[in-house]
């Protein structure tokens, strides 16, 4: 039995640790206030009023990185702007994911070229990949659910281990 | 106790721009940015602080430097354009049709009356996007949470109609070399009068928020003074520049796609200020609306894109039948068309100002060069002479107020 069970009535619930933490960490994920290019605009309306990301606890955009622990990679990343990206990651408290949002966060898109960091896995551990060009809000959404899934079967043991 | 004393951040590479009381350690540098929530993409401003006065500022970019150019250099005329939507991505169909003016110019190739008009519609709605966007960032810097959620709200609907037509909300790349990619669907006439009749009312609600609000008035009014000289040696064009009390609008001083034939004014002040130019953006959403309303009203039917098949795609349906179709289409999209050798500039008003395309063809399918002039370049370089005296947090009025898009900046 799990917390996302039905109660009962006996107002008591069951549940390892584990589940219990891994709720509540999908249900109040801060992500980072930190846009690239134009999948930051595509981030902004998802944060918006027809799309209110907050619907997913998620209404605080933290613009330090030391209260977040999510970043969310809008945009493309320049050779310059690795570096930088890296350091922002450092000081993100732990646990903490990467969504890369956007073909060229994901491998570069239509920028193959000497300027472009080609995927910003070659910088950060990256969770989970959104495609599009930009990516609709819905399917940033949809990365922050499908990361939302991925936070809920994590262990404790894998965690320590990163 | 060592590790936890602040680290200095070394004058080092800024040493010459700096005055001597920031190398002698009497005044503070502070850096700001490339992540900052109010740099408005990844700007980096190192600044030098006496108290919380600014004595300078440098502004560091290429933080987004995507080597767009060179990267159209390696692509045929009609591939490239995917790239133009990239630059400013506020401004994705005023990049191109800046893109595709300078290839009919290059080549010579004439625009159909109908096409002419849909990019003008879709140009001025692509403005009124860019400068919603503008207002609600702008607001929410300066603490104003209600007026971006307002203008994102709009912005949906003009994101519906770009849908609606090109298939894509941000990189429509729908107007191509001799017109438009094709013609608009029928629910397309219905959603932007639509449009025209709610926005009016919306922008007054804005209005209402904003433009005699006294605290808004306080962080505006007065601040960043840019005066008429100072923004002609800076080359500052754009909302910016009007502001400054110059008429200076490309679509009136050298009107392209029939900009000639519609009635607008071109709001201009005098002030210079951070309030002028939020008065000035304010009023260009509403003389948009005007230009296309008149648009919409006598859209000609007819043709959307050129017969020229050397150098336009001919339609899906004659493929199937046509020998002649199937192989202009193979061969356009495979090898593309030749451009003479020549080299051609033309620009275009974009929401910031002055957006030019240099091109330069040398005989082949593939420009030899192409060098955008991005009105958000030259309106940073004159930040730091505005901001000069300015409290830290008037910085963050004055950077929104320029309305700079750093994809544009670094290219």
């Amino acid at each position: 039995m799990g917390v996302e069970q039905k109660l009962g009535n006996m107002g008591v619930v069951t549940t390892t640790l584990e589940t219990a933490v891994n709720w509540a960490r999908t249900n109040a994920m801060w992500p980072m206030l930190f846009g690239l290019a134009c999948c930051a605009i595509e981030m902004m309306s998802a944060q918006a009023a027809s799309y209110d990301m907050s619907r997913f606890g998620m209404e605080l955009m933290r613009p330090s990185p030391r209260q977040s622990d999510l970043m969310i990679v809008a945009g493309r990343v320049s050779r310059k702007m690795a570096p930088v990206l890296r350091r922002l990651y450092d000081q993100m408290p732990e646990p903490k994911w990467v969504i890369a949002m956007g073909d060229c966060a994901s491998c570069g898109g239509v920028f193959n070229n000497y300027a472009i960091v080609q995927g910003v896995d070659e910088v950060v551990p990256v969770d989970v990949y959104v495609a599009g060009c930009p990516p609709r809000p819905e399917a940033l959404i949809h990365g922050v659910l499908t990361l939302s899934e991925k936070v809920k079967g994590e262990k404790f043991k894998d965690l320590t281990k990163a | 106790m060592s590790e936890y004393q602040l680290q200095e951040i070394p004058v080092g590479p800024y040493k010459h721009l700096v005055s001597e009381r920031a190398i002698s350690g009497e005044t503070m540098i502070l850096n700001m940015g490339p992540q900052h929530p109010s740099t408005h993409g990844v700007l980096r401003l190192v600044l030098e602080l006496d108290g919380e006065v600014i004595v300078n500022c440098v502004p560091e970019i290429g933080y987004l430097h995507t080597g767009v150019e060179k990267n159209m250099e390696a692509k045929t005329y009609l591939k490239a354009e995917v790239m133009t939507d990239r630059l400013d991505y506020m401004n994705n169909m005023g990049n191109n049709l800046a893109y595709v003016m300078a290839v009919e110019k290059l080549v010579g190739l004439d625009v159909p009356p109908r096409a002419q008009a849909l990019r003008v519609i879709l140009t001025e709605l692509q403005r009124i996007a860019s400068h919603l966007v503008w207002l609600g960032t702008t607001a929410l810097d300066l603490a104003a949470m209600s007026v971006f959620l307002y203008c994102f709200r709009e912005r949906e609907i003009i994101l519906d109609i770009f849908e609606m037509v090109s298939g894509q909300r941000m990189m429509v790349t729908y107007f191509r070399p001799g017109g438009v990619w094709r013609d608009v669907p029928v629910e397309f006439e219905a959603a932007v009068r639509d449009f025209i009749k709610l926005l009016p009312k919306r922008i007054d609600e804005y209005e209402a928020l904003l433009t005699k609000n006294p605290l808004w008035l306080d962080r505006t009014v007065g601040i960043g003074k840019l005066d008429a000289a100072t923004a002609l040696q800076h080359g500052v064009t754009g909302p910016m520049l009007r502001a400054s009390g110059i008429n200076w609008d490309l679509r009136k001083v050298r009107p392209y796609m029939g900009y000639e034939q519609y009635d607008f004014n071109v709001p201009v002040a005098t002030q210079g200020d951070t309030y002028a130019r939020y008065i000035v953006r304010v009023q260009e959403l509403r003389e948009s609306l005007k230009i296309v309303e008149q648009a919409l009203n006598k859209l000609p039917m007819g043709p959307v894109r050129s017969d020229n098949r050397k150098f336009v795609t001919p339609p899906r349906s004659e493929i199937g039948t046509s020998m002649e179709a199937l192989i202009h289409h193979f061969k356009l999209w495979t090898e593309g068309f030749p451009a003479p050798k020549a080299s051609i500039y033309n620009a275009v008003e974009s929401p910031r100002g002055e957006l030019g395309v240099y091109l330069e063809g040398d005989g082949g399918p593939k420009p030899y060069r192409i060098h955008w002039r991005t009105p958000s370049f030259d309106n940073l370089s004159v930040v730091p002479q505005i901001v000069k005296g300015h409290l830290v947090a008037d910085l963050i009025a004055i950077l929104a107020s320029t309305d700079i898009v750093l994809g544009d900046i670094d290219r």
